[in-house]
């Protein structure tokens, strides 16, 4: 049985007893506990301890949102990437509170609002017309590869470094997070951001757990495994990911999310389509 | 035809003041000139407006010199954010500046809410999200602004090109003295209380308003380094030539006179709509309007009576009517330029023909009007008219329309209709002009660059072309 690392103050202190907020898992929108009915203890809080049957669930969320998702336009994606931005800035206490440094949020937030201008330029840095040796008009477009599975870093600016450029073309997520409560403050955001339910799906919980499921899914077409440290675990998951042929983003060591992220973590989650039509009368 | 009862768009959201002075390092100061500007649907003077002297334009440019060393130097996500801002208040006032646009231009309230006001706020919406990615948008490794930049706006989208013109300036970190065109001074005022209110930094955005003359001492100033307009070709090549010799980097968006190709295999329908939005869109005020129509010889009886009939339920009227379908000619000068070539167009021989189409008394009107039977020599199939005037020209094959299409001196649009996709394909190839519409008309969109060849100007407006204009 764990212990709670917090201490009660003595019944004299107390004018108001607080309402504590209760973390669980971030799915299709909606904000279940987990299936198994599990919960682990972090920083004295019982955070909900995601399953396999809910990373399953999530995937299915994810697969469902994610057609409309890729069909909104670039505009107004980058319009919601924006207002993530805009909420963040206002609950900037919030994660202050759960230990995160103002600089980082600020990074934060201003990582949010470079992703938000990423919606309507990849295609115009990623894609472009062809001058086949031909009549034909022919022109390459990148598409949104599907839906990620995502293990992400335990930092909140490692976590939007990896969500943010997966999104932000047209991906739907399913994210293990290792810092559950910046993870589930950041799902209350999205959840209030104009972000459709299901285009991402943050999971607490165990990452070695829970990696494997969306490794081996055959319904995830891509897998981030920036947050994976243990080298020998990433190569079991890229193995395990062979089976569907997902795309894989292997961890970089020592990566810092404070830099320019580049197109990168954008490009490696898209699919070009080349289109040829016949020019002539 | 259905009455409609009418429903006007209430005008009491926009808070005009009697007079508005120049808008120089982040104040609004007086003038010692001033001009009346006129609301052209009833001719009642809407607001005095500064007349800026040379000696307030050099204030303005001298501003511009000074907020630019800080403004360059920002960073480019922090420039995005003042950027963002900007888009983000202009959707929240989205409704007092449209009308105020069709206050001010004449433009039907259903245009300036919905085709001026969005594009103007995802303009800057798009632009915003370029100023800290200059370094991928292929420019170099390391692109940097030019300065100041001198820019010169027509009244026909007032606000929208304002923001074409501002938000890719600011966005790779140039200073601006914009000059709004005399009978539209407004939007650009109402827009520089934006800017205070995202708190842009002084002088980063000046607005000079004034006629020819303001707009001439600006583009000619020695400390302006790039020299961007948008207007008549005429105007356009005078600025080349003053540009000449000095350095100065420039862009150009002139007239047009574009054709709009109907091959026989075109849904009719289709092709109706698209040309009745070609041509009387924002009055056919338009430099990329589909003002010569060449329609394929077998089917251009039945277009046009199919034209004629659509033609006729056009609403000319009250731009505040949310009914409207055409409002106001911008100007009397733009009015008698409308009537003397479409007169000019009958005694050449051509056939005029409007739908029976009551207009108001006051105010600044014309009827939408065809001319069938025009030949390439006409006037009216050669000048730029400017207003909701129609020049119909047949043709046989795919090569004759390429030939008639190419045969003017700009090159800034044109309108391709047919079911085949690789005629459109093709023709498209052949046809020199800057943007090509196939089964559609007059669409813009922030990432789609925009610009003419020929006389109709150089250099690309939008899309990532469109920062080319402004980054050495």
């Amino acid at each position: 049985m764990p212990k709670s690392s917090k201490t009660a103050p003595a019944v004299a202190e107390r004018s108001r007893l607080a309402v504590r907020k209760t973390y669980k898992l971030y799915v299709g929108g909606k904000f279940p506990r987990s299936e198994s009915g599990r919960t682990y203890l972090v920083d004295g809080d019982n955070v909900a301890l995601a399953s396999r049957k809910d990373a399953r669930d999530a995937v299915v969320a994810a697969r469902a949102a994610q057609p409309k998702w890729a069909g909104a336009t670039a505009y107004n994606r980058g319009q919601v990437l924006y207002r993530v931005a805009e909420m963040i800035e206002a609950r900037r206490a919030e994660f202050a509170a759960l230990g995160v440094a103002p600089v980082e949020v600020d990074a934060v937030i201003d990582r949010w609002v470079w992703y938000a201008g990423w919606s309507d330029k990849v295609a115009q840095v990623a894609g472009g017309a062809n001058p086949v040796a031909g009549p034909f008009f022919n022109i390459s477009a990148p598409e949104p590869t599907g839906v990620v599975g995502v293990i992400a870093p335990s930092s909140l600016l490692g976590l939007v470094s990896v969500i943010a450029p997966a999104i932000v073309t047209g991906n739907t997520v399913v994210v293990v997070a290792s810092n559950p409560q910046a993870a589930i403050t950041l799902a209350e955001v999205l959840a209030t951001s104009d972000v459709p339910g299901g285009v991402v799906n943050i999971l607490t919980g165990r990452g070695a757990e829970i990696a494997p499921w969306l490794a081996s899914h055959d319904d995830v077409n891509a897998l981030d495994l920036s947050g994976v440290d243990d080298a020998g675990l990433a190569t079991e998951l890229e193995r395990a990911a062979a089976g569907t042929l997902k795309r894989v983003l292997r961890p970089v060591s020592g990566v810092d999310y404070t830099g320019d992220p580049g197109t990168g973590p954008m490009t490696a989650l898209l699919e070009i389509k080349t289109v040829w039509h016949p020019k002539g009368f | 035809m259905f009455e409609y009862a009418p429903a006007p768009e209430s005008r009491s959201i926009v808070d005009l003041a009697p007079s508005y002075g120049l808008f120089i390092d982040g104040e609004f100061g007086e003038a010692k000139d001033t001009f009346k500007t006129v609301n052209p649907a009833d001719e009642q003077v809407l607001a005095e407006v500064a007349l800026a002297s040379p000696e307030d334009v050099d204030r303005a440019v001298a501003a511009a010199r000074r907020a630019f060393a800080g403004w360059s130097a920002l960073p480019g996500s922090e420039r995005a954010k003042y950027l963002f801002r900007i888009a983000r208040i202009l959707q929240e006032r989205a409704r007092e500046l449209a009308v105020l646009e069709s206050l001010d231009n004449g433009k039907p309230i259903r245009e300036s809410r919905d085709v001026d006001l969005p594009l103007v706020a995802a303009h800057f919406f798009y632009y915003a999200g370029w100023a800290d990615k200059l370094k991928y948008a292929g420019f170099g490794s390391d692109p940097r602004p030019l300065g100041v930049a001198g820019q010169v706006i027509p009244w026909n989208f007032p606000l929208l090109m304002l923001a074409w013109k501002i938000a890719p300036a600011l966005a790779t970190g140039n200073t601006v003295v914009l000059k709004p065109a005399e009978t539209t001074p407004l939007s650009a005022l109402f827009f520089a209380d934006v800017c205070r209110q995202a708190e842009l930094p002084p002088g980063v955005v000046n607005i000079v308003t004034g006629a020819g003359d303001t707009g001439r001492y600006l583009v000619e100033h020695p400390d302006v380094n790039k020299v961007a307009f948008t207007g008549s070709t005429e105007v356009g090549r005078q600025i080349a030539r003053s540009v000449a010799g000095t350095g100065k980097r420039l862009t150009l968006e002139l007239g047009g006179k574009a054709a709009n190709i109907v091959f026989d295999d075109a849904p009719i329908d289709q092709a109706v709509e698209g040309i009745v939005n070609g041509i009387f869109f924002n009055q056919g005020h338009v430099c990329c309007a589909g003002s010569r129509l060449l329609v394929q010889e077998s089917i251009a009886e039945e277009l046009l009576s199919s034209l004629k009939r659509r033609m006729a339920t056009l609403r000319v009227g009250d731009p505040l009517d949310k009914n409207t379908d055409i409002g106001a000619i911008n100007s009397a000068a733009q009015l008698a330029r409308i009537t003397e070539l479409s007169e000019i167009g009958a005694a050449e021989g051509a056939e005029r023909w409007s739908p029976p189409c009551e207009l108001p008394d006051r105010g600044f009107w014309f009827p939408p009007t065809i001319f069938t039977g025009v030949t390439q020599a006409h006037r009216i199939a050669r000048e730029e008219i400017f207003g909701p005037v129609l020049s119909v020209l047949t043709f046989r094959t795919p090569a004759e329309a390429v030939e008639k299409a190419n045969n003017t001196p700009y090159g800034l649009s044109a309108g391709i209709w047919s079911d085949k996709g690789s005629q459109i394909l093709a023709v498209a190839d052949k046809l020199r002009a800057g943007v090509v519409w196939a089964n559609t008309f007059n669409k813009f969109d922030p990432t789609s660059p925009f610009g003419g060849y020929k006389e109709s100007g150089y250099g690309r407006e939008g899309g990532r072309h469109g920062l080319e204009a402004y980054l050495a």
